[in-house]
């Protein structure tokens, strides 16, 4: 297993690396999330609406 | 009626056969992505250079990439959407844009990261990175017309044409490197002669890059049944209304 | 159908006098487009003593002189074919050392010698271990210091 505390330093670069892959996954995740989000709320307004509809049988 | 219908066909086939396919690619997306970590981070060794900063290389390269592919995406999306006025075509180009805009990003800020302590410099004005600018904008131009008019497709007009005008600044940044003197490097991957990339480092960088494609693929299906389910709303709306009000239509 | 050909020809047609007219400016622009000049550009252009530029080239090999007593320091800037000696007082980037690549921004001063008042430096295509590296320059063979190398 190599060395914790050497990896974590990044060879003096630890500041650059680990913030350069936080604000990545940062963006990712949000962006996942937001996306997983629109669409749960969005189905839910569909149900609603199909529910809604004077079409008994949508499809 | 029947061009309704028909208008609904392609998505409904869309999402029928996309929507099975979710899960396989983010399992796809996770596995290159942890695999990619672990080999960038741990399993490759520093550069002879640059030392452990190049690890920013894994992430940085990949973000541009997809960030350069998507909008490659957009304007084939809104070249069919203009010419074969195919419903989908719209639909996935409006989706792409935001995630798009998203890797754009990414590819700046770590860029500009990685820049400081190599450069010397958080940011310089080369052609390189001011055309990667110019796509950001392009991307936030994009979204901004597409909310710009009430009537959808005025905006969704005005919106393709930008993309596709917006496409000639694709090979701009691929070549900017070549084409100009800048201060970032010339490519590393795709360029005469084969990849300038020794094997231990292109294999983190091929599984990130795998990675955040599979990533941004499952992304542009999530996005694009969410506004595929927001037009059915609108639809089913207008015909609720249509139906209490029927001296209106 | 001929109205969808009608839109693709349309289309096509648009891009091309698009793409023409990028190129285009792209040409009339290229002056202003090019980051830095190396020293054989920079001395066809003849520049007037403290005009600001930017001078790109690799570090002359053995070039680098510190001062004693200050962060001054001295060096050669060349592409190969011409060079210019380098000043500069300040804190240089990581990455600057022999036949790296580096962008100095400043002027040139009436002996032909550039001030510099910021340096930057430029990394190559080449990514490896360092124990390749060092095999490679055992071997002489090198990639990234002979050939058809960008300055």
């Amino acid at each position: 297993m190599p060395d914790l505390g050497a990896f974590l330093a990044m060879g003096g670069y630890a500041g650059y690396v680990w913030s350069a892959y936080a604000i990545t996954a940062l963006i990712l995740g949000l962006l996942v999330v937001a996306s997983l989000r629109a669409r749960r709320s969005m189905r839910s307004s569909l149900d609603e609406a199909e529910q809604a509809s004077p079409r008994r049988r949508a499809r | 009626m029947a061009k309704a219908l028909h208008r609904l066909a392609n998505p409904a086939r869309f999402l029928r056969i996309a929507s099975p396919l979710l899960p396989w690619i983010a399992a796809g997306a996770a596995v290159c992505g942890g695999l990619g970590l672990w080999f960038g981070l741990v399993g490759s060794p520093p550069d002879y250079q640059q030392g452990d900063a190049a690890r920013i290389m894994y992430v940085h390269v990949p973000a541009a990439w997809n960030a350069l592919a998507g909008y490659a995406g957009l304007a084939v999306a809104s070249a069919i959407a203009l010419v074969w006025r195919h419903p989908l075509a719209l639909v996935a180009a409006r989706c792409i844009a935001p995630i798009g805009a998203c890797f754009t990003v990414i590819a700046i800020a770590t860029g500009s990261i990685w820049g400081h302590p190599m450069w010397g410099t958080w940011w310089v004005w080369d052609a390189r990175l001011t055309s990667v600018v110019v796509l950001l904008f392009l991307y936030l131009g994009y979204i901004a017309l597409l909310h710009a008019f009430d009537e959808q497709e005025t905006g969704e007009r005005a919106a393709t044409v930008l993309a596709l005008i917006g496409a000639v600044n694709l090979p701009v940044i691929k070549f900017s490197v070549d084409w100009w003197n800048t201060l970032h490097q010339p490519a590393s991957i795709l360029r005469f002669g084969g990849p300038s990339i020794d094997p231990a480092m292109l294999l983190p960088l091929m599984l990130m890059a795998g990675g955040f494609t599979l990533l941004f693929a499952y992304l542009v299906i999530i996005r694009m049944q969410t506004e595929l389910a927001r037009r059915r709303v609108m639809a089913l709306r207008r015909a609720a209304l249509a139906v209490s009000q029927p001296g209106d239509a | 159908m001929t109205r969808k050909r009608q839109r693709l020809i349309g289309l096509l047609s648009a891009g091309v006098v698009l793409g023409v007219a990028a190129t285009l400016v792209f040409q009339a622009l290229d002056d202003t487009l090019v980051f830095f000049y190396s020293p054989t550009q920079a001395a066809e252009r003849q520049f007037r003593p403290g005009e600001a530029i930017r001078l790109g080239g690799l570090v002359k090999a053995e070039s680098v002189q510190h001062s004693d007593d200050s962060l001054k320091v001295w060096f050669v800037v060349t592409d190969g074919a011409n060079e210019v000696t380098v000043t500069f007082d300040g804190i240089l980037p990581d990455l600057f050392r022999d036949e790296q690549g580096v962008v100095a921004e400043g002027s040139f001063l009436p002996d032909g010698t550039f001030a510099a008042t910021e340096v930057l430096a430029r990394h190559d295509e080449n990514y490896m271990p360092k124990e390749v590296a060092d095999a490679l320059r055992e071997q002489g063979m090198f990639v990234g210091e002979d050939g058809e190398k960008s300055y």
